[in-house]
C-alpha cells in the first residue's frame, strides 16, 4: 500500500515537471509576453527595460532552470496582472470552485443513482429506454449552452434565480444544477449497465435465494459491487472540472472560482499566473486519483496496492 | 457444406445464407436490423455533414453579410421585407441570417473535429502499432510518455498553447492535437497485444513479411473496428472541445464563425434574442448524440465480446 502510495506520488512529480516545463517552454520558445504586455508603440529601450525586468533577456535554460528551481520552493513569482503572488491567487479561488462543484456532483449522485437502478430493475423496457436516452442526451449537451438555457427560463422568463454573481443559494442553484448534468448522466448510464450484469451475477441470485431482503441485495452486495465502475467516471469528470473545465459555465454565471481565473489568465497572457494554475491542477488531479484508487480497495476487497 | 464430394459441384441453395450473404452497402444496412435507432443516428449524421458540405450551395444567405434593418428578428415563416427566403431560425445583431450562418458554422466545427481527429488517430494508431508490436523498452518509453500526457490538464495545456500562439482556426487545431492523440496510442497497442502473438502474425513473420508488411498489412485490417469505433467517439469530443474553447473566444475567430462562437457570440443578446444561442447549442447536441448512438453501434457490432445476446 505505502509503496503504491510512492509510486504514485513519484508519477505525480513527473506529471507536474513534464507540464510545467512543456509550457514554459512553449510560452517562452514560441510566445513573446513582453510584445503582448507593452502597446504598439512602446519603444525598444522600453522593451529591453521590461524584458530585463521580468528576466526574460537570461537564456532560456537559464531561466527555465531558475523557474524550476523556484517551483520546488513553491514560489511562481509575482503575477504580470495583480502584482500578487501567483499561488496565493489560485489558491484563493479554489475554495468557490470546490463549493459549486461539491454541490453539484451531490445533485448529480440525488439525480443519477435512482435513474440507473430503475431502468436496470426493468431492462430493455419503455422506462428504461427514456432513462438511458435522457443520461445519454444529457452527456451530449456542451454545459455552457445548458447554463444558457437555464437562465432563459429560470432568471430571465420567471425570474426565480440570479442570473450571475456569487454569495446566496439564489446564486448557486442554477451553476450547480448545470454542472451536476454531465456527471449525472456519465453516473447514471455506468449505474445502469452494469447493475444489469449484477443484478443476475451467482453471488445475487443466491443472497435472494437465502430469503436476504431485494433491498439489502440491492445497497449492501450489488450496490457495493459497481462501485468501482462509478468512482472511476465520476473521478474523472471530477478532475476535469477542477481542471478549469468548468470554466465555461462560471463565465456563464459570473462565478469568481478557478475557471474564471483560468480564462482571465489566458486574456491578460499571465504566463506566472499560467504556470501555477497549471501546478495547482496537476496536483489535485493526482490526489483525486489517488483518493480514488484508495476507495476501490475499500470498496473491492480483491484489490491491494 | 465442406463433407460435398468433388464431382458435386452444384451450389446447394440454403436459404440462410442467401439473407447474410448481401454484398456491400446493404451488407451494411443489414446490420442496422437490431437496432434502428442507430440507423436514424447515421442518417440525420449524413444529413448535418452534407449540410456543412454543401453550404455554399443551400444556404440562403450570405453568412457575413447582415441587412441592418434586419436585425435581431426572431424565427419566423415570413418573408423578409426586401423577398427571399424566410429567416427560419431568425436574424442576429448584425441582421445576418441565423440558418445560413449555422450552416456554415458546421463547416468549420466539422472541419476543425475532423481535422484533430484524423490527425490524432494517424498519430497515435502509428505510435500504439510500434509499441504493441516491438514491445520492450520501445513500449516501456512511449507509454510513459502516454500516462505523463494524458495526466495533463488538457483545457489549460490547451489554452496555454492558443495563449502563446493567439487565437486561431489553425493554433486551435494544434491545441486540441497536443491533447488528443493518446486514446488512439493506447487503443492500438492494447489491440495490437491481442494479435502479437496470434498463428496469423507468426505465420506472416515464418514466410519472411516484413514488419511495417505484418503490421500495416495483416494486424491494422484486423484491428481496425475498435479503432474506427475511437474514431467516432473521439468526433464528438472534440466538437465539444472546440466549441467550448470558441465560446470563451479562444478558437475560431470572427468574421467565421462556428457553433460554439455563435452561442458566445449570442449570449449577450439571451434576454432579448433566444434563437441565437439556442439553435446552435441543439445542433451541437444533436451532432454529439448522433455520433455516440452511432458509436455505441459500431462498438456493440463489431466487437464480439461487448455484444449482448
Amino acid at each position: 500500500m505505502l509503496k503504491y502510495v510512492i509510486q504514485r506520488l513519484l508519477f505525480t512529480v513527473v506529471v507536474i515537471f513534464g507540464v510545467s516545463i512543456l509550457v514554459f517552454v512553449i510560452t517562452h520558445l514560441i510566445g513573446d509576453p513582453v510584445k503582448a504586455m507593452l502597446p504598439l508603440q512602446a519603444t525598444d529601450a522600453q522593451r529591453a527595460q521590461l524584458a530585463h525586468q521580468l528576466g526574460l533577456d537570461k537564456p532560456i535554460w537559464q531561466q527555465l532552470t531558475e523557474f524550476l528551481g523556484n517551483m520546488i520552493r513553491l514560489d511562481f513569482g509575482v503575477s504580470w496582472w495583480q502584482q500578487v503572488s501567483c499561488l496565493s491567487i489560485v489558491l484563493s479561488k479554489i475554495p468557490t470552485t470546490l463549493v459549486l462543484v461539491g454541490v453539484s456532483f451531490i445533485i448529480a449522485i440525488i439525480i443519477a443513482f435512482p435513474m440507473g437502478i430503475i431502468a436496470a430493475y426493468k431492462p430493455d423496457s419503455l422506462l428504461d429506454r427514456i432513462l438511458t436516452t435522457a443520461s445519454l442526451i444529457g452527456i451530449c449537451l456542451p454545459s455552457f449552452w445548458v447554463a444558457l438555457m437555464l437562465v432563459l427560463f429560470f432568471a430571465v422568463k420567471l425570474g426565480w434565480f440570479y442570473t450571475s454573481g456569487y454569495g446566496t443559494i439564489r446564486h448557486l442553484v442554477l451553476p450547480a444544477v448545470t454542472l451536476a448534468v454531465v456527471p449525472a448522466g456519465h453516473i447514471a448510464q455506468i449505474v445502469r449497465f452494469s447493475m444489469a450484469e449484477q443484478l443476475n451475477a451467482q453471488y445475487a441470485v443466491t443472497a435472494r435465494a437465502k430469503g436476504v431482503k431485494e433491498s439489502v441485495v440491492l445497497v449492501k452486495h450489488v450496490l457495493k459491487n459497481i462501485m468501482t465502475a462509478v468512482l472511476t467516471i465520476g473521478g474523472m469528470d471530477l478532475a476535469m472540472y477542477l481542471a478549469g473545465e468548468a470554466a465555461a459555465v462560471e463565465v456563464v454565471f459570473g462565478w469568481p472560482g478557478f475557471g474564471s481565473l483560468v480564462v482571465d489568465t489566458i486574456s491578460r497572457q499571465d504566463f506566472p499566473l499560467l504556470q501555477a494554475e497549471i501546478f495547482v491542477v496537476a496536483v489535485i488531479i493526482c490526489l483525486i486519483n489517488l483518493i480514488v484508487d484508495m476507495l476501490y480497495a475499500y470498496f473491492d476487497p480483491r484489490i491491494t496496492y | 457444406m465442406s463433407e460435398t464430394s468433388l464431382q458435386d459441384l452444384k451450389p446447394i441453395p440454403s436459404p440462410g445464407r442467401q439473407i447474410y450473404k448481401p454484398k456491400g452497402i446493404i451488407r451494411f444496412f443489414a446490420r442496422f436490423k437490431y437496432n434502428k435507432i442507430a440507423l436514424v443516428a447515421l442518417i440525420i449524421l449524413f444529413v448535418i455533414f452534407a449540410i456543412s458540405i454543401f453550404a455554399p450551395y443551400l444556404a440562403p444567405y450570405d453568412p457575413a453579410k447582415g441587412v441592418l434593418t434586419e436585425r435581431l428578428r426572431p424565427p419566423t415563416l415570413e418573408r423578409p421585407a426586401g423577398g427571399g427566403f424566410p429567416h427560419i431560425f431568425g436574424t442576429d445583431q448584425q441582421g445576418r441570417d441565423v440558418l445560413s450562418r449555422i450552416m456554415y458554422g458546421g463547416r468549420v466545427s466539422l472541419t476543425v473535429a475532423f481535422t484533430v481527429v484524423g490527425i490524432c488517430f494517424i498519430f497515435g494508431t502509428v505510435l500504439g502499432l510500434i509499441s504493441g508490436y516491438f514491445g520492450g523498452w520501445v513500449d516501456m518509453i512511449l507509454m510513459r510518455v502516454v500516462d505523463v500526457v494524458s495526466s495533463f490538464p488538457g483545457l489549460l495545456v490547451a489554452l496555454a498553447f492558443v495563449m502563446v500562439l493567439g487565437p486561431s482556426e489553425r493554433n486551435l487545431i494544434i491545441a486540441l492535437t497536443v491533447n488528443g492523440w493518446m486514446i488512439h496510442a493506447r487503443m492500438a497497442r492494447s489491440q495490437v497485444l491481442t494479435l502479437r502473438e496470434s498463428a496469423m502474425v507468426e505465420s506472416a513473420r515464418a514466410i519472411g513479411l516484413s514488419v511495417p508488411g505484418i503490421v500495416f498489412g495483416h494486424i491494422l485490417p484486423n484491428i481496425i473496428s475498435p479503432l474506427i469505433t475511437v474514431f467516432v467517439l473521439d468526433l464528438g469530443h472534440q466538437i465539444a472541445a472546440e466549441a467550448n474553447m470558441s465560446f470563451l473566444g479562444f478558437g475560431i475567430q470572427p468574421p467565421k464563425s462556428s457553433w460554439g462562437l455563435m452561442i458566445g457570440e449570442g449570449r449577450q443578446y439571451i434576454a432579448s434574442a433566444w434563437w441565437l444561442v439556442t439553435f446552435p447549442g441543439i445542433m451541437i447536441g444533436l451532432t454529439l448524440l448522433c455520433l455516440n448512438l452511432f458509436g455505441n453501434w459500431v462498438r456493440e457490432e463489431f466487437d464480439p465480446l461487448s455484444r449482448k445476446q
